[in-house]
């Protein structure tokens, strides 16, 4: 045996492995996707990936503490982003989501999906067990939900303020609210269903009568679940076979390299590419939430918990999606769609999450 | 043990809730987990089929292609009417998603004009799927690379190189071929056929386009293609061929054709050659014309309201469909009739500038004296055709005017005859439910009174007094039964000598019209037939209307007969003056074409050009006369 040493040794061989397994495969599909070619989007995508991997490893070094810390003065500072955009998109005029910083286009409700997550966990840490179930527990995190929610809403971006309410949701849920509580949520909301419909914009609706009979508009608006079924379904088994997908090569499948890349996957790569991928979903989860449950700290354990929930409602989100389960919401494949938004998002949330580990190998548990 | 209230919340409840409560989660997000890969097992595996369908029914798209049509050619293998490359371009609906960005784009391009644009957004309404719409046909090459130049932005557009049915002689033969064109609604109801429906596909639709259909359609081909979302196409899978129609041989002389049809200049009239061995027609013409091209290529409202207002009326086939007086042109069959019934040919009667009947004086053109009957024919004496017919009645004339042909409707693939009147006692009586009376036998045997026939009539009546057989005319190689008539030898020889006189005696009405050859001539009869009373003019024509029509019957050579033919003339003004000169320089052109062409080209010098140039300045001229309608003309 070679000895290793420990430095070596502290590295998170596995996570790495598991989100370069992914994003490389995520790479093949993007060669595919260009017809057979590393440009304009694999080679970027992984570029990038090297760097935001880094910078997830660097930010796991960190001391959970300073994210404790920062977790208020970060929320009001992505809130404030929020904001700016907003008002920035009322003089542009339209939909604006970004935030031009001169080297890159800046997303603020990205970042406010782990703000959130951060800014509640440091809250119920801090709250007294005994107000656990008072309205103490409820309202100022209804309001840090809620305000971002709205924004990202006005926006108007339907997904990502689903996932900040998610995030938040799962949150609080962890930290023990009554059960209750959530179900009367969930039955209320559920109720109001209509109402809230009748509150979204006139496309989003469409897209949700879409979603409910995808063959009522087949060349409109309809065309992208339609396509993207064709594209999976056609695949079989095994699959067409690299570089053979007909609906992504002769563009019948739109986005083909975005939100619906895990159906270019799947038409080559067939049922057997996609449980592989759904596999390597899977392991990745089951770390960060045994990080979550494995926590030294009740902070580590909330944020833990919150982000993992961040990560998988964009899997499951894009996945229900292209396979026609879900309304067309734009929330993209994490590691695999094309793009740096995504992806700095989930490689904030694992760094994070690795920050977390690194932390409760140190020292015993302890709960605030 | 507390009764409803709620265990104390101490740190390690909260710890405890939080793993529980984290499993939860994490189980729920497991089972979501599990719920997507059952969907996708059942999309990919149960629903795999369906899928795999519905995405090869994206990639490939099936279109036919139009079978080549037929060639018609003439007895030498000369094409009438073959197919041209036509450069096209259509629109697939399924494919075209910014349907007035793409259409503007193409306004731009091609320059359509708004009946265009009307007519595209009506066809597409009524298509469906990919059932391609046509946008232009015809392009030139410089339309056709700006279409392929912006394809990319031009989505559900296809171009493509067809054929299209070409006629080289144009006018020439427009009523004996017909033309074909885009099957009507109706059509495809019928068969439900998808070809009919393929942009490109034409039928026939009159004359022998239409009678040849079946033979002249051939068989599809078929094209797959590969194709992107954007209907760009982007390789050929496989292509099945499409089998070209059968030719159809024609009996008909394509250069003589485009001869006879020149030859008739201005004149509104009809002229038909016949083979007087077999019966083969080797000149079917009636002028003017429309130019079938224009007719295949879809013609435009104006273009046909232009033909339809013309007073000669091109879209009337006057060989067929054309009804005259055939005035004397009937003598030397009259002369038959009358030497069959026992009157000696040699028997003189003297005419007096007319014949009298009761009280009536039936006039004479002239003065002839003593004639017997060739004479009677060469000078074309009416006066000694109204003494033989007071003596036999027509009841002994119209018989043999059958056998020769009069009144008969043939089988002639593709026509569509009026066949006229053949007058007899028992057809007045039927008719007007009135005895025949002397006076109409008087009428009758000048070609005049209820006698009607049409110009092919009349060709075949040249040809069978010139070969003394029943001949058929025919189109294309059909066996008919050609039995010597029952005409006594004596009768056919002084009728065709009664003809040669007509050209080659001493004051024959047609002397003027000798052929200009060495050692061949020309036999015929001229005819002249009064429009005055029988054709109900509408007043606005001018004096054009009421002009006589001139009509002559010949064979040639005289001397063992080869070619029989009729002309006529409307409103011609005679026939020796009108029509014996066509005929003359048709029998020219059969036996010496420098000399006939030498001719004809002096003529069209005088005419303003050819057909077709004479068409087009006159289409022009018409055009600019609506653009701006004469003044003098308003009431």
């Amino acid at each position: 045996m070679i000895p290793v040493p420990p430095a070596i040794q502290r590295f998170p061989w596995k996570l790495i492995a598991v989100l370069s397994a992914i994003t490389g495969f995520g790479l093949l599909v993007l060669y595919s996707a260009a017809g057979g070619n590393w440009s304009p989007w694999a080679w970027q995508q992984g570029v990038r990936f090297l760097v935001f991997l880094s910078v997830a490893l660097v930010i796991g070094r960190f001391p959970i503490r300073i994210f404790e810390d920062f977790a208020y003065l970060g929320y009001l500072g992505v809130l404030f982003l929020l904001i700016a955009v907003e008002l920035l998109g009322f003089v542009g005029g339209g939909s604006q989501r970004w935030l031009n910083l001169g080297f890159m286009n800046l997303q603020p409700s990205e970042l406010m999906k782990v703000a959130i997550v951060i800014a509640l966990a440091r809250f119920y840490t801090q709250l007294p067990p005994g107000n656990t179930r008072t309205f103490t527990a409820l309202w100022p995190a209804l309001a840090a939900i809620g305000t971002p929610a709205a924004l990202v809403m006005l926006q108007p971006d339907l997904g990502t303020a689903l996932a900040i309410c998610i995030g938040g949701v799962v949150v609080m849920f962890v930290a023990g609210l009554p059960f209750w509580w959530f179900g009367s949520a969930a039955a209320a909301g559920l109720a109001a269903l209509p109402i809230l419909f009748s509150m979204l914009h006139d496309y989003q609706q469409k897209r949700v009568l879409i979603f409910l009979d995808p063959e009522s508009d087949p060349l409109g608006a309809g065309y992208h679940i339609s396509q993207s079924k064709i594209a999976i379904g056609s695949g079989g088994i095994g699959g067409k076979g690299f570089l053979n997908g007909s609906q992504s090569h002769l563009d019948y499948l739109p986005e083909g390299h975005t939100d619906f890349i895990f159906a270019t996957m799947a038409e080559e790569w067939g049922l057997i590419g996609g449980l592989g991928l759904l596999f390597a979903f899977f392991l990745l989860l089951r770390w960060s939430t045994r990080v979550a449950i494995k926590a030294r700290t009740r902070f580590g354990q909330l944020t833990a918990a919150g982000l993992t929930m961040t990560i998988f409602f964009y899997i499951a989100i894009n996945l229900s999606m292209v396979m026609g389960m879900a309304p067309v919401v734009g929330i993209p494949l994490p590691l695999f769609s094309y793009g740096g938004s995504s992806m700095l998002t989930i490689m904030t949330c694992v760094g994070i999450i690795l920050a977390i580990e690194n932390d409760s190998k140190t020292g015993t548990r302890r709960f605030h | 043990m507390f009764g409803k209230k709620s265990p104390p919340i101490t740190e390690a409840w909260r710890g405890f809730t939080f793993t529980r409560r984290a499993l939860v989660v994490g189980g729920a997000q497991a089972a979501v987990g599990v719920a997507l890969a059952a969907r996708m097992t059942y999309i990919s595996v149960i629903d795999n089929e369906r899928y795999v369908l519905e995405s090869e029914s994206n990639r490939v798209n099936l279109t036919l292609v139009p079978p080549r049509r037929g060639w018609i050619v003439d007895r030498h293998g000369k094409a009438l009417a073959n197919n041209r490359v036509s450069l096209r371009v259509d629109i697939i609906p399924d494919r075209l998603h910014n349907k007035d960005l793409v259409l503007g784009q193409l306004r731009t391009l091609l320059r359509l004009d708004n009946d265009a644009m009307d007519r595209i957004e009506r066809d597409l309404k009524a298509a469906s799927g990919f059932q391609p719409v046509a946008v232009a046909e015809d392009m030139t090459e410089q339309e056709y690379s700006s279409i392929l130049v912006h394809l990319p932005e031009l989505p559900g557009i296809a171009p493509q190189r067809g054929f299209a049915r070409n006629y080289p002689t144009g006018a020439a033969v427009g009523h004996l071929i017909g033309y074909v064109g885009a099957p009507t609604a109706e059509e495809y109801e019928k068969v439900k056929d998808p070809l009919y429906i393929t942009p490109g596909y034409k039928t026939g639709k009159d004359g022998l386009e239409k009678y040849f259909q079946e033979m002249l359609r051939g068989k599809p081909g078929a094209k797959r293609v590969e194709v992107t979302a954007r209907g760009k196409v982007v390789r050929e899978l496989s292509t099945q061929p499409d089998t070209q129609g059968k030719t159809v041989h024609l009996t008909i002389d394509a250069d003589l054709q485009e001869f006879v049809a020149r030859r008739m200049g201005p004149e509104s009239g009809a002229a038909v050659v016949i083979d007087t061995l077999t019966g083969d027609i080797l000149a079917f013409v009636s002028m003017p014309s429309f130019d079938p091209n224009s007719f295949s290529d879809g013609i435009s409202n104006s273009e046909y309201s232009w033909l339809r207002a013309d007073d000669h009326q091109p879209l009337i086939n006057k060989a067929t469909r054309g009804l005259y007086p055939p005035g004397s042109t009937l003598k030397p069959m009259a002369a038959i009739a009358a030497i069959d019934h026992g009157i000696d040919p040699s028997e003189r009667h003297t005419c007096i500038g007319g014949y009298r009947l009761g009280s009536r004086f039936f006039r004479c053109l002239g003065t002839h004296g003593s004639v017997d009957m060739p004479t009677a024919i060469m000078k074309s004496c009416n006066s000694y055709f109204y003494w033989v017919a007071h003596r036999l009645g027509y009841d002994a004339i119209a018989p043999t005017a059958r056998l020769t042909g009069l009144g008969e409707e043939f089988q002639l693939a593709g026509s569509n005859q009026r066949f006229g009147t053949v007058p007899d006692s028992a057809w007045k009586m039927r008719k007007y439910d009135q005895p025949w009376s002397a006076s109409d036998s008087l009428n009758a045997v000048i070609g005049q009174g209820y006698v009607s026939v049409n110009p092919l009539q009349l060709a075949v009546m040249a040809s069978r007094i010139a070969s003394g057989r029943k001949l058929y005319p025919r189109l294309v190689n059909r066996h008919f039964k050609s039995d010597p008539l029952p005409f006594s030898a004596d009768a056919l020889a002084t009728a065709r000598h009664g003809m040669d006189l007509v050209v080659n005696g001493p004051g024959g009405t047609a002397g003027r019209s000798r052929l200009p050859l060495d050692g061949i001539a020309m036999a015929g009869k001229t005819g002249t037939a009064q429009v005055r009373g029988l054709n109900t003019g509408n007043g606005k024509g001018g004096t054009w209307r009421f002009r006589d029509h001139g009509l002559f019957v010949c064979f040639c050579p005289v001397d063992n007969p080869r070619y029989a033919a009729s002309v006529i003339i409307e409103h011609g003004m005679g026939g020796s003056r009108a029509a014996a000169p066509v005929a003359k320089d048709i029998f020219t052109f059969i036996y010496d074409r420098e000399k006939g062409m030498e001719a004809l080209e002096t003529f069209e010098a005088g005419w303003g050009g050819t057909i077709k140039e004479r068409m087009d300045r006159s289409y022009a001229a018409w055009k600019a006369g609506i653009a701006a309608p004469d003044p003098g003309l308003a009431q």
